[in-house]
């Protein structure tokens, strides 16, 4: 058996199994078999991760922080969960290959996935117009006009990414003030093929084979209106991924998995949480890291109790 | 053992639509992250269907004459073709098996 299973392979996951594997418990990750890595994959340059006074890629920085969690004998597995069993003493963790690991102790942080709009077009035109990753699709949308739908950071570097390749980008926001930062804001401001739509949603997405406008919905006025573009960009922010202890571990009003206090421990005996599961609220990656050395030091206590 | 096959828009008609077994073909491109995550998935399934399934690679990059006849405006992009015809389109970075299931029934 197992000292500790650490589920998810974003910031959360791999400081934990930094710290757990440090402390000689030689964690093993899952890091699923296409996500490996987390939301940093699909980001370009992060600028405010201490430490890199030059910013760093995305995805570089996740591969730094594998290598230094492999470097002290963590064990990366490219498998996809497929259930958990973490009630018991003995936690069980099942991979679609058909394999299952038991451990004494579980970290979860298996992070969020990207909200959709929920709109009936959506499904038939993902991929045809429709994208949630501008770093894999802006290259499509060349002297395109596109839209960028959300007000966060993840929104204002979208809409910042793509005007290197569409003419024109809008920017529809449900609200008249933005979440994302100052700077990510001013940067927006300032480019000169980006324009602001306020207080608007998308209603409709028009197009029979491939996007070809919208329908925005004025939530001030409940006027319509139509816009024009070939593509749209969805960063309306991310649920968290609970699918697989939807029964097994208490979850907040806000959909999180609920943790103690300060600490990382869930409502299941020896079961820690981490990172965008756990927080609705800042969604960075220096807290998902911080959250992941509570949940190593946590666990690394849990198991030290178990041999009292 | 066998692996992905790079086809061109040279030789995508003789190569994909012109096989007598089902093709995959992946659209990708090197900057694409979730494209580079899909990749070892890809060379697996190669690899085990082999002679069942051929996997076929186009680089958007060096392609875009592919890309824009198959209106691809997202990455990584895999359709099945099955004689001649494309049957399924599958857009992004999935799991071995979600991609085994999409092609299971077309296998002789």
């Amino acid at each position: 058996m197992h000292q500790i299973l650490i589920i998810g392979s974003g910031p959360a996951g791999f400081s934990a199994a930094i710290y757990a594997a440090r402390a000689g418990l030689k964690p093993i990750l899952f890091a699923s078999s296409v996500e490996p890595g987390g939301e940093l994959m699909n980001t370009t340059e992060v600028e405010n991760f201490p430490g890199f006074p030059d910013g760093i890629q995305g995805p570089d920085l996740m591969a730094k922080m594998q290598e230094q969690a492999e470097k002290f004998g963590t064990e990366v597995k490219y498998e996809d969960v497929s259930e958990v069993e973490l009630l018991g003493d003995v936690k069980k963790v099942m991979v679609t290959s058909g394999q299952t690991y038991e451990a004494k102790s579980v970290i979860f942080a298996t992070g969020s996935a990207y909200k959709k709009l929920g709109l009936p077009a959506e499904e038939r035109l993902s991929g045809h117009g429709i994208s949630w990753c501008a770093t894999c699709d802006g290259f499509f949308f060349k002297e395109k006009t596109i839209a960028v739908v959300g007000g966060g950071d993840s929104a204002m570097e979208e809409a910042t990414f793509l005007t290197r390749f569409a003419s024109k980008v809008y920017v529809i926001h449900r609200r008249d003030t933005l979440r994302a930062s100052k700077i990510m804001q001013q940067r927006a401001f300032d480019n000169p093929k980006i324009e602001f739509i306020f207080d608007s949603e998308v209603a409709d997405i028009a197009g029979s084979d491939s996007v070809t406008g919208l329908t925005l919905r004025n939530l001030k006025t409940g006027e319509t209106s139509e816009l024009e573009v070939q593509g749209i960009f969805v960063a309306i922010g991310t649920d968290p991924r609970t699918r697989l202890v939807h029964n097994q571990l208490e979850l907040t009003a806000e959909g999180t998995i609920a943790v103690q206090d300060q600490s990382s421990k869930t409502s299941a005996k020896g079961v820690f949480a981490a990172g965008d599961v756990i927080d609705s609220v800042y969604r960075q990656a220096i807290v998902a890291a911080g959250a992941g050395a509570k949940a190593a030091l946590d666990a690394e206590h849990f198991l030290a109790s178990l041999e009292d | 053992m066998s692996a992905p096959i790079t086809v061109t828009e040279r030789n995508f008609d003789e190569l994909v639509l012109g096989s007598e077994i089902p093709v995959l073909v992946d659209f990708w491109a090197v900057w694409c992250g979730p494209c580079r995550a899909v990749a070892p998935v890809l060379d697996e399934i190669a690899q085990e269907y082999d002679g069942q399934v051929l996997v076929a690679k186009v680089n958007v990059d060096e392609e875009p004459g592919l890309a824009a006849k198959f209106k691809i405006t997202s990455i990584p992009t895999m359709k099945i073709f099955v004689s001649g015809r494309e049957e399924k389109n599958l857009v992004g970075a999935m799991p071995k098996v979600a991609i085994e299931q999409k092609f299971k029934e077309y296998l002789a």
